[in-house]
């Protein structure tokens, strides 16, 4: 078995990465800071906006991830609002709102119609408001107003 | 009359008509207009007019306009004074009824977005530089016309830069066409020496 030492010490190398990895990962994960509501974030929200497969029509998708302060592990289940003025309505109008929840890695995506520029800005707004975590307001800001989607984050820290 | 007024008249007023015209135009055409309520295009277009008001003003005050006597310049300069008051006024009022709490967070200088603090700084500045005009029979002439010009100018600055930073109404070719006429214009009355007063 003139192979066996090489196994070995790749097993040793490895044994030791992990080691490694695990004493530094927990420093590592303390960086997560939660999210900060946005200036702005909360703006023409409605509290309890339902469940919806698709705002509107659709045609454009907001998407993002919600992660736990801290250890950054993924949150699932988690219930995200989205509004935003789209070609199907302003901000204010009950239509504008829908809220999706987050699935086992954490990730959302709601399909919604067409954000345009208002108030000077292509912009969304997205809320975590369900209790078990501070509440956070995102409002991200479209890179483009031709843009079809738009991503927001948030790390959350236990209420 | 200086450089401007060697220029045949008819020319003068048609440059000026199509600066004045073109970016309300373009507003016009707007494809967002689709998507807002007739509220939300009132405050938009309160603000075109604003912008356009401003442009015209220092011509007004500093007499370049072609056919017009001093007389008719100061009066229209007066008139047109009052028009971008209650234009400003529509603009604020208007995009309050279509969103408060946006218009709020200007109004307190906490809003996300950087040009609203431009805004915010003409819209006062402009008051104040009414409040001024109404008070004016009460001022010295040379403390009046230091006043009136540094406002003018804070007026036109802060509104170029509200305007330009914004993604909305105006189409953005016009919008830094008109944008550069009303500072152009501005720069010209103010360092002119004899303006009409």
């Amino acid at each position: 078995m003139p192979q066996l030492p090489i196994r070995r010490r790749h097993l040793i190398a490895a044994g030791g990465a992990a080691l490694a990895l695990g004493l530094i990962s927990p420093l590592a994960a303390q960086s997560v800071t939660p999210t900060r509501t946005m200036r702005g974030g909360a703006n023409n929200y409605r509290p309890g906006a339902p469940i919806v497969d698709r705002i509107g029509g659709g045609g454009f998708w907001m998407s993002g991830t919600v992660r736990r302060a801290g250890d950054g592990a993924p949150l699932a289940g988690q219930r995200i609002q989205i509004w935003a003025h789209t070609t199907e309505g302003h901000e204010r109008d009950p239509q504008s709102h829908g809220a999706t929840l987050t699935d086992e890695n954490g990730m959302f995506r709601l399909e919604m119609p067409q954000i345009v520029p208002a108030f000077g800005q292509p912009h969304g707004h997205l809320a975590y408001d369900s209790g078990d975590y501070e509440t956070v307001f995102l409002r991200p800001v479209m890179g483009s107003a031709r843009d079809t989607s738009l991503e927001a984050h948030f790390v959350l820290q236990p209420a | 009359m200086r450089g401007p007024g060697r220029l045949p008249a008819a020319l003068i007023w048609a440059g000026l008509g199509l600066a004045l015209g073109l970016p309300l135009i373009a507003a016009a055409d707007s494809p967002l207009l689709a998507y807002r309520r007739p509220v939300y295009i009132a405050a938009g277009f309160a603000g075109v007019v604003g912008l356009m008001l401003l442009a015209v003003q220092p011509l007004l005050a500093a007499g370049l306009l072609p056919g017009l006597s001093p007389r008719q310049s100061r009066r229209l300069h007066r008139f047109a004074g009052a028009a971008l008051v209650l234009a400003v006024i529509g603009h604020v009022v208007g995009l309050w009824i279509t969103s408060p709490p946006d218009v709020i967070d200007v109004l307190l200088l906490r809003s996300p977005t950087p040009f609203s603090i431009w805004g915010v700084l003409a819209m006062w500045a402009l008051f104040a530089s009414a409040t001024l005009a109404v008070l004016r029979r009460r001022l010295a002439s040379r403390l009046w016309r230091r006043a009136h010009r540094g406002l003018a100018l804070v007026i036109v600055a802060g509104t170029v830069a509200h305007a330009l930073l914004i993604q909305g109404t105006m189409e953005p070719v016009s919008k830094a066409g008109l944008s550069i006429l009303a500072g152009l214009a501005v720069l010209w009355a103010v360092a002119g020496r004899n303006s009409a007063r």
